[in-house]
């Protein structure tokens, strides 16, 4: 894969800012996608510009970055303040990566970054320069689900389903390092992705079950 | 809330570091804690200096048979190091039972180290805080001060220090090495962390722009036995509530070194001397366990909502002694 982009993005858009509050469609169009396995394409425009005029009368520092996302290489400028996350949501369309806290706290907006587990939420996307991002919609082969987004469906391992891009994300992590010799170490090397609706049992089962397969 | 704008460049090198940070620009290492305190607009840096490209990124023996930790090694690098988990258990273990695998991952040992209170009213730019604005005043002191500290406070500030490999740094007794503009100085991790005093933001003994190289950890006789206890509100992915860090050699059955430090109860990861004196020259057993766990709270001075630290504390230490130097 290889499809190249450049891009300019504003400066990043935080939802306190009720002119970057995203419709209805966008939200629901966010939580659809189980796990975020539908891949959303393109670069996000309009809607998420914010502050514009503010930024055209003094342009806040802005960075040249190159990275690759999902394996695609992405050549942008931005605003200095910008998350990862704000990147990948807002910038790049890749929505499948959530924001619970923003600060660190819960995990919902766990990537790979050059294969190991990250906070998007607390990565300056400026500082990614010729990093490899994984997000959640770059984990099936094509088609084929990968072998934890399986076991999330056969376990029945959400509700609402928002922490789990995270929990997916975080788990081929857990698995990657090895922490998964019990329910119990699962847990532990698990419990920075916090779960809402309480489906602990389930998303420690569908870990081992991905981590026993191997 | 929108971080304020800051130019950002990348130093490939130390002295390129320092220039920038002589230009008043601020580092950032694995920004867990500074891009954080930036979103909630405590921090306002107006120019960052991204040091991850450093080669400061070592863990090695030293010829004594202590240990040093480049300033940029991950938290879960760390903790991983055959190395770390041979000699000191007690920095491996405060480090997994820190924070998540992801922010571990991310996190370095010199940023931990730099880390500023979780005091939700330093948090809270709204809030009267005299670490954050001095003079302002202090909330927590007739807040919600549930998870404050019991030792080391003032008047002016009682928020805790939030590390818990600090607390093993302070019981081992490690120094920071710190380069600047005049080249290079060692400090005793005891001097390094500051009591707030009449002064709540001054946190730590590093001058403008100088940059943390490593921490070393001296050699202790051996066989060393060492552990950590953290006591926190859930299981895990929480701040300590109470924590301990123990080290022991005990040769033909006496006690010869005793290092103790507590976390979770002071302005800074509190080193338990009288604890620590109280062992050295004895016999493990249950009884010495409990007598010396019995001096950890030793001028604690609790506050209104936290009342319970003092036992639980002693308690805390208690157990780790008993783990880490056997039941007897
Ligand atoms: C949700 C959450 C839970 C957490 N839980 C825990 C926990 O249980 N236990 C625990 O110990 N910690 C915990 N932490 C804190 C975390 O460990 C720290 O944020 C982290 O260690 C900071 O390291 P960093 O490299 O990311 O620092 P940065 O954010 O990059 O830097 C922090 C500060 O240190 C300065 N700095 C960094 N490196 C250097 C250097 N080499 N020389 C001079 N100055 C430097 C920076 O300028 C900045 O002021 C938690 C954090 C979060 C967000
Ligand atoms: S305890 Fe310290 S950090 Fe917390 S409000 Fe008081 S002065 Fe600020
Ligand atoms: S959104 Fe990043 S950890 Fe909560
Ligand atoms: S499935 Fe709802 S938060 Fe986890």
């Amino acid at each position: 894969m290889s499809s190249e982009s450049v891009s300019a993005v504003p400066p990043p858009a935080e939802p306190d800012d009720p002119s970057s509050a995203p419709t209805r469609r966008t939200f629901i169009a966010t939580t659809t996608a189980v796990g975020g396995v539908a891949v959303a394409g393109g670069v996000v425009g309009g809607s998420f510009l914010v502050g514009s005029e503010e930024a055209a009368a003094a342009a806040p520092p802005a960075s040249r970055v190159s990275l690759r996302v999902n394996g695609a290489r992405r050549t942008v400028t931005v605003d200095n303040r910008t998350s990862l996350l704000d990147l990948l949501r807002e910038h790049f369309g890749l929505t499948g990566s959530k924001k619970g806290c923003n600060a660190g706290a819960c995990g919902a907006c766990t990537v790979l970054v050059d294969g190991q587990r990250h906070n998007a939420c607390l990565t300056l996307a400026v500082r990614l320069e010729g990093a490899e991002v994984t997000t959640i919609e770059g984990l099936a082969d094509g088609d084929e689900l990968h072998p934890l987004q399986q076991a999330f469906i056969d376990e029945d391992a959400f509700q609402c389903g928002y922490c789990t891009p995270g929990q997916i994300m975080s788990g081929v992590g857990c698995i990657k390092e090895g922490h998964t010799d019990s329910p119990e170490e699962i847990r532990e090397w698990m419990s920075g992705n916090i779960c809402r609706c309480g489906c602990y049992v389930k998303i420690v089962r569908a870990v081992e079950q991905t981590a026993g397969r191997k | 809330m929108r971080p304020s704008c800051f130019s950002y460049t990348r130093a490939s090198d130390t002295r390129e570091a320092l220039d920038a940070a002589r230009r008043g620009g601020r580092y950032i290492a694995g920004g867990t804690t500074l891009v954080d305190l930036m979103r909630e607009t405590v921090e306002r840096p107006e120019s960052l200096i991204d040091i991850s490209g450093l080669p400061l990124r070592e863990v090695r023996a030293t010829e004594g048979g202590g240990l040093r930790i480049g300033a940029l090694v991950r938290m879960a690098e760390a903790a991983a190091h055959p190395k770390a988990r041979a000699l000191y258990p007690v920095i491996a273990e405060s480090l997994e039972l820190s924070a998540s695998a992801q922010l571990r991952n991310m996190a370095t040992i010199g940023g931990n180290i730099m880390q500023r209170t979780r005091c939700t009213y330093f948090r809270d730019v709204t809030a009267d805080c005299n670490k954050r604005e001095p003079g302002s005043g202090c909330a927590a002191l007739k807040g919600h001060n549930r998870t404050h500290a019991i030792l080391g406070t003032s008047d002016a500030c009682v928020a805790t220090h939030p590390s818990d490999v600090s607390v093993a740094f302070a019981a081992l007794e490690a120094t920071v090495h710190l380069l600047g503009p005049d080249g290079e100085r060692r400090v005793p991790f005891a001097d390094f962390l500051l009591r707030p005093g009449s002064t709540p933001h001054r946190e730590q003994a590093i001058r403008q722009g100088e940059l943390i190289t490593a921490v070393e950890i001296p050699a202790l006789p051996r066989p060393l036995k060492s552990g950590y206890l953290k006591v926190r509100d859930r299981q895990s992915y929480e701040f300590a509530l109470t924590s301990a860090a123990v080290a022991l050699h005990v040769r033909h059955g006496v006690i010869r070194e005793a290092k103790v430090a507590a976390g979770g109860v002071g302005t800074v990861p509190w080193k338990l001397t009288t604890v620590e004196r109280h062992l050295v020259g004895e016999r493990p057993s249950a009884a010495l366990w409990a007598a010396a766990a019995d001096k950890a709270a030793d001028g604690a001075q609790p506050l209104q909502y936290n009342r319970f630290k003092p036992e639980l504390l002693k308690r805390t230490v208690e157990r780790q002694l008993r783990v880490v130097g056997g039941m007897k």
